[in-house]
């Protein structure tokens, strides 16, 4: 969906990984490096950028007061939502999200939520009429492959870095009052994206990797070690053999990122 | 996802409709319903009921969409107001967003598109009534509108899920499950080339369980890919024992 | 390992069909030294090929094949023609008129209108570029005579038969004449309805029971049984 890329340069891509390089140097499961702020945008209740490599998200954090859902009266309420910066790629066009920005806020969304990082319960002011709602807006500034890891480590990073509201209940209506109290995390998921290109299993891939790829998984892994999240995208496929090894994979790496992070 | 105290399994290992963990709802398959359709299919999974067609393939529109060197698929994956508890608006949502683009890439690796450059074709898959497993059913179906309309495949495509309910690795959950239960994890077979062209999972599985949960989809998905065979050859077959009278 | 089916046997897409030293012909692929059916089919082969005799199929343009089509567009400086397939086709004016165009002078609609059928040979066709037709060929051009048949393409084959013996049947016996395009589009243009009739009936048959072995023999005795009953009502009138 990106652009294409010169077949001269996708036969070099294709020779290297048979020998186990890449294109950058790296090897087939090495991540590129990872840089983390956090607390950069001090209107937000939390924040937090990312680079990976050249990719860049930027993840700002909004509390707001709201209402429950009808079928969850005492629980908080997470709504993660992407954007693509139109001045992040020329393949980013203006306008409501597309499918990729809501595939990633989905993917995002699912780490987070079924990690129960966050416990809903603790967001509820008043069961069925006042609860806190936790906006997650991820911002794509640099599009340069892997925005699903950036992106979901970008989003936790923020979390972890957020700050609540204090309140008081009077009169039946909620006043918010000085101070805050920071937001804690129950777990801490961290996604793992790998692609298929020729067969070969690449951790972290690139834009160009990502442009000649067959397929590609992402899977998050919450502090146990234990999945949370999957998600295979891109129109090809994997064997049962593949998937083995990819979740092997993530557990791994997600591990190494943990360890990196001091999560 | 909620816990609820609710049992799902009973004591005797059966579940709310009777099922045992590793049994599949009761499936049935119907190929070429819709006349004006070049391909059309519907399943009934429990009490799924859903519709697939397509178009195609056809001069792509607009124009700039369309590929020099492949045919593009578009897929739309929606729900009709009716087909769940509480009427869903009928404007697609985010979730129906996504679960068209995973359906895409689910039947896009079984497809030539190479044959066919610059065309597109429109897949279409109407949930009529919602039990859990959706995006499952739907791709099963939309794999045999697509055979029927006659374009060339390297495979069907055969789609089936399996979670986790009550500490119990189940397969085909139905909507309560899927709600109440602590995992689901949606897979899609190319049955004959045994390749996976669709993984999702959302809830929490240590990967021993996940491995659990994976190869039981993907034995879910060969029995319903023998009903799915056997559902595009019944067209055929009907039709010769009708004139052979 | 040997082929896995029967002739005639009916396969689906992704059924692997042999292994080993053969050959993919139509409607299958190989991969490794597997081949697979890609579509709903019977499986056929002779020596080292085999294919699939698809059930239900497109119409592929190829250059040289005599296809029916109808006008759709009139556009600048020709019309498009819908040709039953994934592109549209071209005629171009100076192809009709067989001069050179002017469109000061020549007013294409008078020519061939929206919704006209034609008879068309594929003069051009490659991947980037949509099929051209030519009609400048005898019995080639506008038709405006006769009855019109769709039918699945891939059927098209078994209605001409083993060197055309099974439409030749058809035409000697109904006395009807019959363009078969090869995008499955059929006319029929007989001496009366009823003969048209006869002939349509079976080209139905062909279609529902082109999968069937025997059929040459089944549908000329048809034709013949129809016939003599007609034969019969005729003289009963006449009496």
């Amino acid at each position: 969906m990106t652009g294409s890329i010169a077949k001269i340069k996708q036969k070099q891509m294709e020779q290297l990984l048979s020998k186990g390089k890449r294109l950058d140097d790296r090897g087939l499961t090495d991540y590129r490096e990872i840089t983390l702020e956090q607390g950069i945008i001090e209107r937000a209740e939390g924040s937090a950028r990312v680079f990976l490599g050249k990719t860049e998200i930027l993840v700002g954090i909004k509390i707001a007061t709201g209402k429950p859902f009808p079928d969850t009266p005492d629980a908080g309420v997470l709504t993660v939502n992407c954007e693509l910066v139109p001045l992040a790629s020329p393949d980013f066009e203006p306008g409501p999200p597309g499918e990729k920005a809501i595939e990633i806020a989905r993917v995002v969304d699912r780490g987070i939520r079924e990690s129960k990082a966050i416990d809903v319960k603790k967001l509820c002011i008043k069961a069925g009429k006042n609860v806190f709602v936790v906006f997650v807006d991820v911002y794509v500034l640099n599009h340069d492959g892997n925005l699903i890891d950036a992106s979901a480590l970008a989003a936790v990073a923020a979390l972890l870095n957020t700050k609540m509201p204090n309140y008081e209940i009077e009169d039946d209506t909620v006043k918010i009052t000085q101070g805050y109290t920071p937001l804690t995390l129950k777990s801490r998921p961290i996604t793992v994206t790998i692609a298929k290109i020729n067969d070969k299993l690449v951790v972290d891939p690139q834009l160009k990797e990502e442009q000649v790829m067959d397929s590609r998984i992402s899977i998050a892994i919450n502090d146990e070690g234990s999945i949370c999240a999957i998600q295979k995208g891109g129109a090809g496929y994997f064997t049962t053999q593949q998937i083995k090894e990819a979740t092997k994979l993530a557990k791994e790496k997600a591990e190494e990122i943990r360890k990196k992070m001091g999560w | 996802m909620k816990k609820k105290n609710k049992k799902l399994i009973d004591k005797k290992g059966l579940r709310m409709d009777g099922r045992k963990p590793d049994e599949l709802r009761s499936v049935k398959l119907e190929v070429g319903i819709l006349p004006n359709a070049d391909g059309s299919a519907y399943i009934e999974m429990g009490k799924n009921k859903i519709l697939a067609a397509v178009y195609g393939p056809k001069e792509m529109h607009p124009k700039h969409l369309a590929r020099s060197d492949r045919m593009v698929l578009r897929c739309r994956y929606h729900m009709a107001p009716f087909s769940v508890q509480e009427r869903k608006s009928p404007a697609p949502s985010r979730r129906e967003v996504e679960i068209s683009k995973v359906i895409r890439d689910s039947l896009v690796p079984a497809i030539f598109v190479e044959n066919y450059p610059r065309t597109g074709i429109d897949l279409f898959i109407e949930v009529l009534q919602a039990d859990g497993g959706t995006r499952c059913a739907g791709i099963t179906a939309a794999a045999l509108a697509i055979a029927e309309a006659g374009i060339p495949m390297r495979d069907l495509v055969v789609a089936c899920a399996a979670g986790k309910v009550d500490e119990t690795i189940v397969l085909d959950l139905m909507d309560t499950e899927d709600k109440v239960g602590s995992a689901d994890v949606p897979v899609a077979l190319m049955p004959n080339l045994n390749a996976i062209t669709l993984l999702q999972m959302d809830g929490i599985l240590n990967p021993d369980e996940f491995e659990e949960a994976l190869n039981l989809a993907l034995k879910g998905c060969k029995k319903i890919y023998e009903m799915q065979r056997e559902a595009l050859k019944t067209k055929y077959v009907n039709l010769k024992e009708v004139e052979e009278q | 390992m040997p082929i896995l089916f029967e002739k005639r046997q009916i396969v689906t897409p992704g059924e692997l069909l042999a292994e080993g030293e053969y050959t993919a012909g139509e409607n299958s692929y190989l991969e490794g030294n597997k081949i697979y059916a890609s579509r709903i089919g019977l499986v056929n082969w002779d020596h080292k090929r085999v294919n699939v005799v698809a059930l239900k199929g497109l119409y592929n343009p190829k250059i040289g094949d005599i296809v029916v089509g109808t006008v759709k567009e009139i556009g600048f400086s020709g019309w498009s023609i819908d040709i039953r397939s994934p592109y549209v086709a071209n005629l171009r004016a100076a192809d009709v008129l067989s001069r050179s165009f002017k469109p000061q002078n020549d007013e294409l609609s008078q020519v061939l209108g929206i919704g006209d059928l034609i008879v068309a040979k594929i003069s051009s066709y490659d991947r980037a570029h949509d099929p051209q037709l030519t009609v400048g060929e005898p019995g080639l051009g506008k038709v405006t005579r006769g009855q019109l048949m769709m039918v699945t393409p891939t059927k098209i084959p078994r209605m001409i038969g083993r060197k055309g013996s099974m439409v030749s049947t058809i035409k000697q016996e109904t006395g009807c004449q019959i363009i078969l395009g090869l995008n499955g589009i059929i006319i029929v243009t007989g001496k009366n309805p009823e003969n048209e009739q006869l002939a349509m009936k079976a080209i139905q048959r062909i279609e529902d029971e082109a999968h069937t072995s025997g059929l040459t023999d089944r549908i000329t005795q048809m034709l013949r049984e129809e016939k003599a009953k007609r034969e019969v009502s005729k003289n009963e009138e006449e009496k």
